[in-house]
Formats: structure tokens, sequence, C-alpha cells
């Protein structure tokens, strides 16, 4: 009966949601997706409602662009890691979707529950002024920052933190990424995408290289432009280097999200005590 | 006037709020310490002259003579007694606060007598509004990377709803807005408080969400009961077969 709140015009909600959507239809499992499969419908999708990339800012693209690269990376040889174990090129998505998955839970089952003003009713007005200093009142009223932050905290600490994707090399982070690639713009008004990555790169640097791109790319500051199927990518700015500059100011909190979680531990007042 | 006399005068002013009231059927006293007297039938008053959700504080310093507990235990009778009788009126303890209101299965005559539509809240609102009430404080770019979506839309249109307000800032590059939930979220979904929300560990089938957010679930009388103890949080809903 509460139903009709949930219904949406939009097909989808983003990426995500198409991608859990398309898991559904398949009946796969998040942790084990069979990539090349559902990156086949994810595009046959994007192609079949181009109406998807008109909303938001390229999130839809930007998502095929990673299926791609994930689709790529599994039919290389895996890396390892320290303990020689392979690396899946899909654990961070399946744990970016398992994440999101989660919150969608939670949020139907918010629209669910009776709702004021809409399944249940209370006297209407202000009559009544709930002073803010109520000392004796129960601490989720009028909280100030601090006793949310230390509330929260205590919430926090029972809440699995998703593990920290060490994405960075210590010798590159996303933001010197960034200014690198730039510093290709104030050369040329076209790049060539390839060009980007030098003669012999290395795997690490590939990926921040195209993790950097997808940001900017993200943040609309750089365009990227295929003139025909299969034929080479140009990029060019969408905007002057100024302006490109200034956007990348932002950068510092990319930056931090993407890769300082497990390395510098420095990402808030809450979660690291 | 009379105030100081809630407590005492129950034997002759027995109006059934200590007992089986509808049921019928008289129940044998109740011992001293359970008599509420005229307790509940002030606190109903009280709630609805105020109209808007009351602290307990607030609640003990109108009546200035009953101790906290006696209100508590008071109001719990309320509760019971309107649920038993199958009232218009319900008794609720949202975002740290008492109330009366409707119950749920009388909405389409009220919708249809108010004649205003029912404020709609959408699944970007309400996924923006889980990650929020969990991670808060926390900024846009960190509700963002969860959605996968843009949410400056989204957020502007919670904050005007009320639902969320900006904390402050985070101390980080560019010094990003935090965003946290209000009490009129809670008061909107009728959350006693934020523990009331499931732990998100606990989050892996679905039935255990819906249980733990059951409208009328035990969560609500739990936390309830909770409430002196300062929100202390309580491991409690859907915990049992969880880990």
């Amino acid at each position: 009966m509460s139903a009709p709140h949930t219904v949406k015009l939009p097909l989808f909600e983003g990426p995500l949601d198409l991608l859990l959507h398309l898991i559904k239809k398949n009946e796969v499992e998040i942790t084990d997706i069979p990539i090349s499969t559902i990156t086949d419908q994810y595009l046959a999708m994007l192609t079949e409602h181009p109406e998807l990339n008109l909303d938001g800012a390229g999130e839809y693209l930007v998502m095929a662009a990673t299926l791609v690269y994930i689709k790529s990376r599994m039919l290389l040889p895996g890396t390892e890691d320290e303990e020689g174990v392979e690396e899946d090129p899909r654990a961070e998505l399946a744990q970016q979707l398992a994440e999101y998955q989660r919150f969608r839970e939670v949020a139907a089952a918010l629209g669910e529950r009776n709702v004021l003003a809409r399944d249940v009713f209370a006297p209407p007005g202000e009559p009544y002024e709930a002073s803010a200093d109520d000392e004796a009142g129960p601490p989720v009223r009028d909280a100030s920052l601090g006793d949310l932050i230390g509330a929260l905290t205590q919430v926090l600490q029972r809440i699995r933190r998703p593990v920290p994707h060490e994405v960075l090399d210590e010798a590159m982070s996303v933001r010197t990424c960034v200014e690198r690639i730039l510093g290709h713009f104030a050369l040329a008004d076209e790049v060539e995408f390839t060009s980007l990555f030098g003669p012999a790169p290395l795997a690490s640097e590939v990926i921040v290289i195209f993790l950097s791109l997808l940001e900017l790319i993200r943040m609309r500051v750089v365009r990227a432009r295929q003139s025909e199927q299969f034929g080479p990518i140009t990029l060019a700015l969408s905007m002057s280097l100024e302006d490109a500059a200034e956007r990348l100011r932002d950068l510092g909190e990319v930056d931090e999200w993407r890769g300082g979680g497990g390395t510098r531990g420095d990402d808030g007042a809450v979660g690291d005590q | 006037m009379e105030t100081m006399e809630l407590l005492e005068i129950s034997s002759d002013s027995d109006n059934g709020y200590d007992q089986g009231y509808g049921r019928g059927a008289r129940e044998p006293d109740p011992a001293p310490e359970e008599r509420l007297g005229r307790l509940p039938a002030v606190l109903e008053s009280l709630l609805l002259a105020a109209g808007q959700p009351v602290p307990i504080a607030r609640l003990v310093d109108a009546l200035g003579g009953p101790g906290r507990a006696e209100v508590q235990k008071a109001l719990e009778a309320l509760r019971a007694h309107y649920e038993r009788l199958g009232s218009g009126i319900r008794v609720v303890y949202v975002g740290g606060a008492w109330q009366l209101r409707t119950p749920p299965e009388h909405a389409p005559w009220v919708r249809r007598l108010l004649r205003e539509r029912p404020p709609r809240i959408s699944r970007p609102m309400l996924e923006t509004l889980a990650i929020v009430a969990y991670r808060q404080p926390c900024t846009r770019l960190e509700i963002e990377a969860i959605r996968g979506v843009d949410a400056d839309a989204v957020l502007t249109t919670l904050t005007e709803r009320r639902l969320v307000r900006v904390l402050g800032r985070k101390e980080a590059p560019g010094r990003p807005l935090l965003y946290g939930t209000t009490r009129e979220f809670l008061e909107v979904f009728g959350l006693p408080d934020l523990n009331a929300l499931p732990t998100l560990r606990e989050l892996g089938a679905p039935e255990d969400i819906f249980k733990a957010l059951a409208p009328e679930g035990d969560a609500v009388a739990e936390a309830a009961e909770g409430a002196d103890s300062a929100g202390e949080p309580s491991d409690e809903p859907a915990s049992e077969d969880g880990d």
C-alpha cells in the first residue's frame, strides 16, 4: 500500500544500481561476477538507454570504463601481493557493490516504516517549543557536534570498517598523477590515450594513471573522445588549463579516500580510535 | 494545585489506567508501588497540549512531584492502555521524546481529511539518509563513493526537509561540509534514537533489517526503557542469530 513512494521514473539510481540489477537477473554472486557477461550486458544497457548518460556526471560511463578495465585485467596474468596471493581484479568492485547493497537494504527498511504525515499523524503546528537547553533530556536532543561524534564513534566501532584497499604506491599518488596528466595538456590541446602511459610503465603506474584519468573524467575536467569503434581515444580538456587546476584543488579529498585510508590513518575525526 | 497528590489519590480515582481497562474483568489491586493514580491521565493531557514530542525531563518538570522513574512507568502504562483499547490515539517515543500520534491503520481517512499529499520520500533520499545515519558525520564525497552517483541535489533536498543538517566542516583539503541526521529524521521515521537502527554488520540477511526496523517492534520499547541509561548502545536488536 505504501509502495508508490519507491517508484521512480528513471530506470536506475546509478551505475551500481544497474549493476546490482544485472547481477540479480543473472543469478550470480557479487563476489564472483562473470565479468565478461556482465560487462556486455551493462554496455548493451547503455546503448539501449542513452538517456542514462544524460543524467549525472557521466557516472555510467565511468563504471563502463571500470568494467572494461577489470575485464582486461582478468585476461592478463594476475599480480600477486606480498604474501603471494593472487589479487582478484574484481575485489574492489565486489566490495563496493556489497557496501551499496547493504545501505540499499536499510533504505528499503526505512521506507517501510510508519512515516510521519504519511502513515501516522501528529497534531499540527508547533505550539510547544522545546528549549535548547534541556540538560536532563536524552542525548539525542540538540546534541552538539562533539556529542554526536562521541556517540557515533561508539556506533562506528561496531561497524565493520571497509578493508582498506591499497591502490597507490607511495611513489605516485592520484594527485601527482593528475598533475602529470595535466602537464600533457600544457604542451598540446589533445593527447592520445596511450601516450599517457609512457613507453614501459609499471603495472602500478598504469593503474594510478588510469584511476586519475577516470577521476578527471568524472570531474568533467577531461573529455575522452573516440571517432570510431576501437579507434584511438583522444583526450582533451573541457575547460582552460587554469580552470582545471582550480577544479583540482578538491582532489585532496579524492586522494584521501582513494589512497589514504590504509596508509595515513588520518581520515577524519572518528573511526580511528 | 493538586499536582502533588498525583500519586496519592489512586484508590478513589480508579480510571482504569492501572488495570485492564476496556477488558471488563477486574484484576486484583496492583501493589502500592505500581499505583499510578491520575499520573497517566495528566501526562495524556500534557502530551495532547504539547503536540510536539516532549522529552521526559520536561514532563517531570511540569509535574513537579513524581520522579522520572514514575513518569516513565506512567507513560508506558498510558501507551499500553491505548493499545489495549485499540484507540485512535497512540503514545509513541520518538527522537528521545514522547508524543501522541494516530495509528498507521487510520492513515487513509486522516489523509483524506487533511487533503494533503503525503511527503514523497524517494529512493535516492532513503539511500542517502541511510548512509548519513550510519556514517555521520560524513561528507558528500563519502556518500557518493557508496552510492556511485552525485549526491549534491539529494543532500539539498534532505537539508531543506530538515532530515539532514550540516554539522561542521571536515579538517581536510577543501574543508568539505560534514552532514548528520536531525531530530526530525528520528521523528519522521518514528525512531526512538540512533541506536534503534540495526548495526550494519548484521545487514547480510534482509529479514534481520526488517525485524530490527519493524514499525511497532520491541526495539521501540527496549530503547524507551534504555532511555535512562544515557544512550548506551544496545546490541540487542537482531543480534541473536547474527554473527
